[in-house]
């Protein structure tokens, strides 16, 4: 997969084969960083994987292609993600991986989009990443330029205000090309969301501020296809994908962990979940 | 001394002008740039009627957004409009832009190093009646710690336009400093500026007074009475507070016994800040910072507030020979 212009992988066993091959990566790369984000990374990557190599146009050799369309990781914390999916679409070599979080490395521990390529924005400091996707729409639209935003944000990111403020702008303007998904796995780093800071109902908020909401498992590739498909044809309103999701999912000693939200495995874990993911 | 230039030359060029807003010259700059350039949109959060980004906004619908009262909305979504190579100016009041938005500025513009071009208006205590929590005392001192950025305070609607088309054509995130009130000329008609170039009105031999925004035109007042009065007094317009004109600081720390900041915002921090740094490790120096003393501001007429807080002529003289007698 040295080139990609066109995402267009439909077919559900292979775009599952490479949700595999980047919790893989995610896994070995937190590993050699020794510290980092595990649970949230694993939770958004089915999600994730679908939409870059199922759904969007870009091409690798020429980042800054116009007619590309964006992905942002508003939830910047599981850049692991991002990082693994970007080597494998070919934007820089998987062996650049082990560098996450070294001096050095573009591979910076939260994503940094004035040091490398693919990266649309940097993000870290939660809640931010909408904002930026509805610009990025506005001015495609001023452009006439038809591509699409698509913006991944946590469930705990949905409580700062900026990501309200967002949602009302992106109704306001009719951004249909903005697809927002997030990744309702439930926890947050101290503890499970709706004990922490209630969010729920989350359906009900993004549709009260004007925005189309698909509800799906978020691991269920075919349901992840179908809403991105529904996103792409509703016009006149942006669409949210409330994405159900399993903090840590694909590593079973990993799911549902709190504790796993920031800290990387040992090697022992590694090799562990490695096993469990290649038998999976 | 070769090169000093009488300050009542470039003011006797333009005494015939009345007073005018540094934002309604950003209004009326923005429009005319509209006309030529396609790529140029407008962001505010409520505040287009202060701002003046209405006329932009009346002449070029489609290419200006408003964002309701939503500052942290406005800047990233100004940062994703520049991502796709537009050149956004997002405005709204100072205190508003910078420390309501603060987190976005850093992360989304500075950090991402997008070409987004902040232009606040009713910086500093000039706004007046709204009082301390309109009065941007400190948002030069929150912009000028951010990597990246360039920070420019106009002195006067001439200047203002000139800063304007500048920074359309500069590529990078911009912090531009404008006020409330009607302000006199001090600049010369013909003068254009560039990024980092202070205005040299006149070294003195005595004292310089290195000041910005509305203090410039304050600080001429004060330089004239030094100077008939014995002591030799120039003045820097120093609008380029970032990156700062470390030549002609030198060039004037070297002429004389004293500089004097002058600035329309705290004394911790802004101009007054950035010229210590600078002398205090390339050239000690005797400085005074004229600003305001680390309190917040009050409700009152601008005038009233000047005095107040001692953003006077009568302060500058005051200060100066109080220190040239140590």
């Amino acid at each position: 997969m040295e080139l990609v212009t066109e995402g267009k992988i439909t077919d559900i066993k292979t775009l599952e084969n490479i949700a595999r091959e980047v919790r893989i990566n995610i896994l070995k790369m937190l590993t050699a960083a020794g510290s980092g984000h595990t649970g949230g990374s694993l939770s958004a990557a089915d999600v994730a994987v679908a939409i870059y190599f199922s759904k969007m146009k870009f091409n690798s050799k020429d980042p800054q292609w116009k007619e590309r369309d964006r992905f942002i990781l508003s939830k910047g914390h599981a850049v692991p993600l991002l990082y693994a999916i970007l080597a494998n679409a070919g934007y820089f070599s998987p062996e650049m991986l082990i560098t996450l979080r070294k001096m050095d490395s573009p591979l910076q521990g939260h994503p940094c989009c004035a040091i490398l390529q693919g990266i649309e924005i940097s993000t870290g400091s939660l809640g931010q990443g909408l904002s930026v996707a509805n610009g990025m729409a506005l001015g495609l639209k001023l452009d006439k330029i038809p591509s699409r935003v698509y913006c991944i944000m946590g469930d705990g990111e949905i409580q700062e205000g900026q990501i309200w403020e967002a949602a009302m702008t992106a109704a306001h303007y009719g951004l249909d090309n903005v697809c927002g998904v997030v990744d309702n796995n439930g926890l947050q780093i101290d503890g499970p969301v709706e004990k922490v800071m209630g969010i729920a109902p989350i359906n009900a908020k993004w549709a009260a501020f004007g925005w189309h909401v698909i509800e799906i498992d978020g691991h269920n590739m075919k349901e992840i296809l179908n809403a991105l498909n529904e996103a792409e044809n509703t016009k006149g309103k942006p669409t949210v994908i409330v994405a159900h999701t399993v903090k840590g999912k694909g590593v079973s000693f990993f799911e549902n962990k709190v504790e796993y939200h920031g800290i990387a495995p040992t090697q022992n874990e590694l090799d562990r979940a490695i096993k469990e993911l290649s038998n999976g | 001394m070769g090169e000093r230039i009488q300050s009542t030359e470039h003011r006797a060029q333009t005494t015939d002008k009345k007073p005018k807003a540094t934002r309604d010259a950003y209004g009326e700059t923005l429009l005319e740039l509209g006309k030529k350039r396609s790529d140029i949109v407008v962001l505010d959060s409520d505040l287009s009627g202060s701002t003046k980004t209405n006329k932009f906004a009346k002449a070029f619908p489609e290419r200006f957004f408003n964002l309701g009262v939503s500052e942290q909305d406005m800047v990233g979504t100004a940062a994703g409009l520049a991502l796709t190579g537009k050149i956004p100016f997002a405005s709204t009041f100072a205190v508003f832009e910078t420390g309501r938005a603060f987190d976005q500025i850093r992360l989304v513009v500075c950090y991402s190093n997008t070409n987004v071009k902040l232009v606040a208006t009713h910086g500093g205590i000039t706004v007046g009646e709204d009082g301390a929590s309109h009065q941007a005392l400190e948002d030069i001192a929150l912009m000028r710690a951010l990597p990246n950025i360039t920070v420019i305070v106009p002195a006067d609607a001439t200047e203002t336009s000139s800063v304007i088309n500048e920074i359309t054509d500069y590529v990078g995130p911009v912090y531009v400093r404008l006020g409330r009130p009607k302000v006199p000329y001090v600049m010369p008609d013909n003068y254009k500026f560039k990024i980092g170039n202070a205005y040299v009105f006149r070294i003195g031999r005595d004292v310089n007074i290195i000041a910005a925004g509305i203090m410039v035109d304050i600080a001429q007042k004060a330089a004239d009475i030094l100077t008939n009065q014995g002591i030799d007094t120039g003045v820097i317009n120093m609008s380029t507070i970032k990156p700062i004109d470390e030549k002609s600081l030198l060039r004037a720390a070297k002429a004389s016994k004293l500089i004097i900041t002058a600035e329309e915002h705290s004394v911790i921090g802004g101009l007054g800040g950035a010229v210590c740094e600078f002398l205090s490790e390339n050239y000690p120096i005797l400085v005074r910072r004229i600003g305001i003393n680390d309190v917040f501001g009050c409700s009152g007429s601008p005038e009233e507030l000047l005095n107040l807080y001692g953003l006077t002529s009568e302060n500058i003289i005051e200060t100066a020979k109080e220190a040239l007698k140590k």
